[in-house]
């Protein structure tokens, strides 16, 4: 299946100080079809697509490994917290049941 | 079919479990759109599948906190903040957290796996809810032991298709 435009969102402080904690918070567009939906003109099961994995890495780092099930809404929202410790590449990779994946990279400022 | 009479219909399936209609319904495509799910999920298969992510320990009922609505209009996008009390330290963490619906036609909502580099044990999503429900939420910390929370919401209007 094509590549869909999720536009990722992303938002952290904008610089934060070594050692705190700061909240990360993420917003992306997907319908995340569930496989529960009947299309009532053919009386047939919607497949499902959903988000299934979302990691985050931090310097190279994994920071979080999640398992998303269609239980989430569509256009998911995630918020998380992670602990400032170098300045660096914050990466961000969605994978689809297609296999698709679809990364977002944000600079984090420390100071 | 029974006959033409709609009432009919529904006098006769009145008796017959939930599967049995369902099975009916696999011949009646009008019925079919009504019925948008093949089943729910019970309190008993939402144990079942926290029993497959943690094994058969016992959660105890604390330092796990679900911020949630009591009662949300809409099903389809509900906020919810999840909460475990640690010191996420190297030493003593929260390893995963977990969450379920025993009200959704599957149970799982999601799995967080977390580590001492996040620094607060909390984690935000939005979720869909078909209905009224309790939300489960399952803490698994470094040491093995785990802890389990429960909140019900009400929901106006269920969010999961149909």
């Amino acid at each position: 299946m094509a590549k869909i435009n999720i536009k990722p969102r992303v938002r952290v402080p904008r610089s934060v100080k070594k050692g705190d904690v700061f909240e990360v918070k993420t917003l992306v567009f997907h319908k995340m079809e569930s496989g529960q939906r009947v299309n009532k003109k053919t009386a047939k099961k919607i497949p499902r697509n959903i988000l299934n994995r979302f990691v985050v890495t931090y310097n190279g780092k994994e920071v979080l490994d999640a398992v998303w099930q269609p239980g989430l809404s569509a256009n998911p929202y995630m918020a998380f917290f992670l602990v400032a410790e170098e300045s660096g590449p914050l990466v961000f990779t969605w994978t689809d049941d297609n296999k698709e994946t679809y990364k977002k990279q944000v600079m984090l400022k420390v100071q | 079919m029974h006959g033409p009479h709609s009432a009919d219909l529904s006098s006769s399936t009145q008796n017959l479990p939930r599967r049995d209609v369902l099975k009916m319904a696999g011949a009646g495509l009008a019925v079919l759109t009504l019925v948008p799910f093949e089943a729910s999920a019970t309190p008993e298969s939402t144990l079942a599948a926290i029993k497959k992510l943690i094994g058969s320990k016992a959660p105890k009922q604390s330092r796990i906190k679900i911020n949630l609505l009591d009662i949300a209009e809409n099903g389809s996008t509900v906020p919810m903040t999840v909460h475990v009390e640690s010191p996420m330290s190297e030493a003593d963490y929260v390893k995963s957290v977990h969450l379920f619906a025993d009200g959704n036609p599957l149970p799982d909502i999601g799995s967080f796996n977390l580590g001492p580099h996040n620094g607060k044990a909390q984690i935000s999503v939005r979720i869909r809810l078909a209905k009224t429900q309790h939300i489960v939420a399952v803490a698994e910390m470094s040491n093995g032991e785990t802890f389990i929370a429960r909140r019900k919401i009400k929901i106006t209007i269920g969010g999961c298709g149909g």
